[in-house]
């Protein structure tokens, strides 16, 4: 069974939970704030102004340059005001503000359970309706999808890798789709394939979701071109570099994309959206979300509109359990913990995790024993104690000259380390200060 | 809601601890524990109970008055180089030898440096060697496995079995090897030597199971013995088959006792694969030009202090691969 | 006898041998250098902080040989005599330059800033900056973490752990910036140290909506402007509803103080003034709420109040 050739670790999975539970729609709020950054790259523009009235769907901020989304009203109702808002980390943002009134839908938008299979678009409009949709990402880097559809000059796209790894523990939000919107997500794969000009796909499933890829290769038997591949348990087999590493056998170079192998990966959620997107014409405003922990009431995979607050999620889900130590935005290997759950959902939030208090706490680190697990289990074949080491004493050339920018945050290193030293803190902050040393050096270099 | 705790990701870990891996290497030496109590009896019991005694006496006493920081002997890394170190030395020996190799062992091998993760050389070898120089004389008087008739620093002497292998090629009369030990005798430890490293079998058994809940690696281990084997099949002297030598050169000695416990050492070996089989590659070397050609008859431990120097710069040069080619 | 001879002549010439090397390989990579440079260096504290801008103290030294005037170039550590020593050395003017001294703009002190999140990261504010908020609602003040106390090469700064902030010591601070460049939120000013190391500063750097600043942090500055009207010079701005106090400006006469509803300003290394009028206090809330000190010493501002009436009288 195939996997990636380099590091990775076996984090128990913890699936369980919310495993098979059927997607859920969350009720609307009241009151709604829409983020005007859900995506990587540039803020989206405000397009409405306070007191204007707008229908679910309607564009309510437009994309702020190239690499950005739009984004589109998830609720039907009146502007109040547009200002900023407090992001679960505590940190300001600009967002929407509504009330909600009722549920009108945009009349072009198709609300029916039909399946639309058949579809007749040139690449060039299929890819205009996914940027105009606001789709990103849906598997946690948020990257505006149409950037991922336009392959720079002289670079051609030979395969599309679906990722339904799902490499996280506790999340099955992608597991559950598959399962329910597998159809659909074929329609959508079929989409992509026609935008790209492509005739392979490769969906990669880990092997602890059977059902899912008994039920996606039945439904990828009856499609030209595309291929369930079942991958071993390792982490971080979602991450863009390691899937396509698993699936085709090929290295992305450091520091170049996907495209220079000829692969474009998108998620299941992404794609599934794609579908919505082109052939009911639905823009991206909502999203599966899991919303777990060993001590949650109803642990379960929700269907919530962006804007949503997380606290109305959570209600839905049994209320925060009593012993919560630590509520995190994702999976707990690469989610961020939040300090507070007043935020909106949004494009970013696949998940919702409660970590009880006594799993909360790090262990007091110890002294580095260099038994060199980190750098067994760095996926990138980096050196994080050397890494760490070196942000520590801020040797950012150094840290430059051994691929820091290569780290993907996947928290392998720290996951592995016995001495529970903060690896990945140390080299996130050096990450960090090595990328704005090399920006300012291009931006000198381009003068 | 009361204060929810905000660290970075990961949020998870795998369990592991310093003092996990360190009761699992304690764990894999039982085997041959038990065995070097069976051949050398009272000996082996008082040496081993000694050597760990003043290990972590002596780790408390440093860490608590001298370096005055919060006394690390709860990782049980100071038992086990205490466990080692008696491996390496005979069990007759008197007992203030073993807590001055103790204390040359903790306090200048490991502590000196800074504690655990910062010494470059293994601390029961610095030990071990620093006794063989020092006291010579004791430190090669090695007890006749003899089980517990033997009594304890009075016990029955004789050579090793290496020993009189090279004193027999030395003097060039073959006609007396058939005198040595015969392979299988070797293997389950039945002759005289240091505590722990007489049993091949048992000390086997340890590493296999050090691999298999992977505490260590094969690369060490296996490029120790592997170097060993070839430089034994090509030097392998006259009135000897191939086979049987290159079953005294492995069977004999500390080569499985250094190999699967000494030269893995975690602070003391590099980290990377390549890395890993260079250095045993160079102790395989070393261990055998020392005993084909130096003065002692054994050299697993100078030949592992030796590469433990060189570390840092395997560390430095060997680097792992990295995922994908870099752009140019 | 021969022995010891041969032993002698072999070691003796060798020694000359390697000597006679030596110079002529000295003699051959010979770098010509100034020999100013070492005088100047010899004068300067030796410290290497970089406070000067440059990569230490030899490569100052090296600034201040080829420089054709003094001006810009200044070792904040030795200050002014320092300087002079070095102009007389190269017979140059040393440009005078006020001393300075690092200033903590934040008092979110414990009380005054609820924690509203724990923590459990590595101790260093650069990380957990990165990461969130940090422990408290404001984006904008000190983490707690003594990034800057870790940066001091001069043992000048130090934690509170009553108030959570950091100290600076002035007899101790040398300026050299070493501190402002390690605070990730920019919370370290280098300041004029004025006359008599009297100051006024506007301790916060928090750029909120005065009720959004006022919610995290009761001493927060929420940008209300009544400083900048009592101002009588000028030397008061708010931009980003945060005051800041331009220091060439100012004349110290402690209006903005007083005329502070959050106790934001603070006025640094002044006598203890006279209590306050019952009337003003009513009307500033944040009073009440103020780190103790000031109530904690009544009889001291009481028995100056009496001696100004005695010399009144």
């Amino acid at each position: 069974m195939n996997t990636f050739r380099i590091g990775g670790v076996h984090p128990h999975d913890n699936k369980t939970y919310s495993a098979h539970q059927p997607i859920t729609e969350c009720p609307l709020p009241q009151k709604a704030i829409i983020p005007l950054v859900q995506h990587i790259g540039a803020p989206a523009q405000p397009v409405v102004e306070k007191g204007q009235k707008v229908k679910v769907g309607e564009l309510l901020a437009k994309a702020g340059g190239f690499v950005s989304a739009n984004i589109h009203s998830p609720f039907s109702g009146t502007i109040t005001k547009i200002d900023s808002t407090v992001d679960a980390w505590g940190l300001r943002m600009p967002a929407v503000f509504m009330d909600v009134e009722g549920d009108e839908w945009l009349e072009t938008i198709d609300r029916t359970p039909n399946i639309v299979r058949e579809f007749n678009l040139e690449p060039k409009e299929i890819i205009d309706r996914i940027s105009d949709a606001g789709i990103v990402g849906l598997g946690g880097a948020c990257f505006p999808t149409h950037v991922k559809l336009m392959p720079p000059p002289g670079k051609k796209a030979e395969v599309l890798i679906v990722n339904g790894v799902e490499c996280e523990p506790y999340l099955t939000c992608d597991h559950q789709l598959m399962l329910e919107h597998g159809e659909e997500i074929m329609v959508g794969i079929k989409l992509l394939m026609r935008a790209l000009n492509i005739q392979k796909t490769i969906i990669g499933i880990e092997k602890n979701k059977p059902d899912a890829i008994g039920h996606m290769q039945n439904l990828a038997s009856k499609t030209l071109g595309v291929e369930v591949r079942p991958l071993k348990l390792k982490y971080p087999q979602g991450g863009e570099k390691q899937l396509i590493d698993s699936c085709i056998g090929r290295q992305v170079p450091s520091g170049a994309l996907p495209i220079e192998v000829g692969a474009v990966v998108d998620n299941v959620a992404t794609i599934y959206s794609v579908y919505e997107a082109v052939q009911k014409r639905k823009p991206l405003i909502s999203r599966v979300m899991t919303v777990t922990g060993k001590s949650l009431a109803k642990p379960g995979n929700y269907l919530v509109r962006f804007g949503t607050p997380l606290s109305q999620v959570v209600e839905l889900a049994g209320g925060v359990p009593e012993d919560t130590g630590k509520i995190i935005g994702g999976g707990p290997m690469m989610g961020r913990a939040m300090n507070n759950i007043d935020m909106p959902a949004n494009k970013r939030t696949s998940g919702l995790l409660f970590l009880p208090e006594a799993e909360s706490r790090r262990v007091e680190p110890e002294n580095c024993i260099r038994c060199g697990k980190c750098v067994s289990a760095c996926p990138m074949g980096l050196e994080p104690y050397l890494l760490s080491k070196q942000a520590e004493l801020q040797m950012w050339e150094e840290m430059e000259q051994h691929d820091v920018m290569d780290c993907i945050d996947c928290g392998c290193c720290l996951f592995t380390c016995p001495s529970h030293r903060p690896l990945l803190d140390y080299i996130r902050m050096g990450k960090a200060q090595v990328g704005g040393i090399i920006r300012a050096r291009q931006a000198a270099q381009k003068k | 809601m009361k204060n929810l705790i905000v660290a970075p990701a990961p949020h998870v870990h795998s369990g592991d601890s310093v003092r996990r891996n360190m009761l699992l290497v304690i764990a894999a030496l039982m085997p041959a524990y038990v065995m070097s109590v069976v051949a050398f009896g009272w000996g082996a019991l008082i040496t081993a109970c000694i050597s760990i005694a003043a290990c972590v006496l002596f780790e408390w006493l440093i860490a608590k008055y001298i370096l005055k920081t919060r006394p690390t002997i709860g990782d049980l890394s100071a038992v086990l180089t205490g466990l080692l170190l008696a491996f390496n030395l005979p069990s007759n020996l008197p007992w203030w030898i073993v807590v001055i190799g103790a204390f040359v062992a903790i306090g200048i091998g490991k502590m000196s440096f800074g504690g655990l993760g910062q010494n470059p050389f293994n601390p029961a070898l610095v030990g071990r060697v620093f006794l063989l120089i020092s006291f010579p004389l004791q430190m090669t008087t090695w007890p006749l496995p003899e089980g517990f008739a033997g009594g304890y620093v009075d016990a029955a002497t004789g050579a090793t079995p290496l020993a009189s292998m090279k004193q027999i090629l030395k003097n060039g009369n073959t006609d007396l090897i058939s005198q040595l030990p015969d392979l299988w005798d070797l293997f389950i430890g039945w002759m005289g030597g240091s505590l722990g490293e007489v049993c091949a079998l048992a000390l086997l058994i340890g590493g296999v199971f050090l691999i298999c809940t992977r505490v260590i690696t094969w690369h060490i281990p296996v490029s120790i013995l592997a170097t060993m084997a070839v430089f034994a099949c090509i030097g392998c002297p006259e009135g000897m088959t191939a086979g049987q030598y290159i079953g005294y050169t492995l069977l004999t000695g500390g080569a499985m006792l250094g190999a699967f416990f000494m030269a893995t050492d975690y602070v003391t070996s590099p980290m990377t694969p390549w890395g890993k089989i260079i250095f045993g590659i160079g102790i395989g070397v070393i261990v055998m030009v020392i005993r084909t050609w130096g003065a002692y008859p054994e050299g697993m431990s100078f030949a592992i202090l030796i590469m433990n120097a060189v570390t840092p710069l395997l560390n430095m040069y060997i680097r792992p691969k990295r995922f994908g080619e870099k752009k140019k | 006898m021969d022995l010891i001879l041969i032993a002698l002549l072999v070691l003796g010439i060798t020694g000359l041998v390697a000597a006679l090397l030596l110079y002529l390989i000295a003699q051959k990579f010979k770098v010509e250098e100034d020999p100013r440079i070492d005088l100047v260096q010899e004068v300067l504290p030796g410290a290497n902080c970089g406070g000067c801008g440059f990569a230490g103290c030899r490569a100052l030294a090296e600034a201040c040989v080829k420089a054709t005037s003094l001006d810009g170039l200044l070792c904040p550590v030795g200050g002014a005599p320092t300087m002079e020593k070095v102009g007389a050395i190269l017979g140059m003017e040393a440009v005078a330059a006020d001393p300075k001294v690092a200033v903590v703009r934040c008092n979110g002190s414990c009380e005054a800033r609820p924690r509203t999140s724990l923590y459990d990261g590595v101790r260093s504010c650069r990380i957990q900056h990165n990461l969130y908020v940090g422990e408290t609602d404001c984006p904008f003040g000190c983490l707690g973490c003594g990034d800057c106390v870790a940066a001091c090469q001069f043992g000048a700064l130090s934690m509170d752990p009553k108030t959570g902030l950091p100290v600076v010591d002035e007899e101790k601070c040398t300026a050299c910036g070493k501190c402002v460049k390690a605070c990730p939120r920019n919370i370290i000013e280098l300041r004029k140290k004025g006359p008599k190391g009297r100051r006024m500063v506007v301790e916060c750097v928090n750029k909120d909506k005065g009720a959004v600043a006022r919610k995290a942090c009761l001493n927060a500055c929420i940008g209300c402007g009544k400083c900048q009207k009592e101002c009588n010079f000028d030397a008061i701005t708010v931009e980003n509803n945060l005051a800041y106090i331009d220091f060439e400006k100012c004349r110290l006469c402690r209006k903005c103080e007083a005329a502070c509803p959050t106790g934001a300003i603070h006025a640094i290394n002044f006598p203890p003034r006279p209590a306050a009028k019952p009337a003003e206090a009513t009307a500033k809330p944040a009073e009440a709420a103020k780190p103790a000190e000031a109530q904690a010493q009544p009889s001291e501002t009481t028995k100056i109040q009496l001696e100004k009436k005695e010399e009144q009288a």
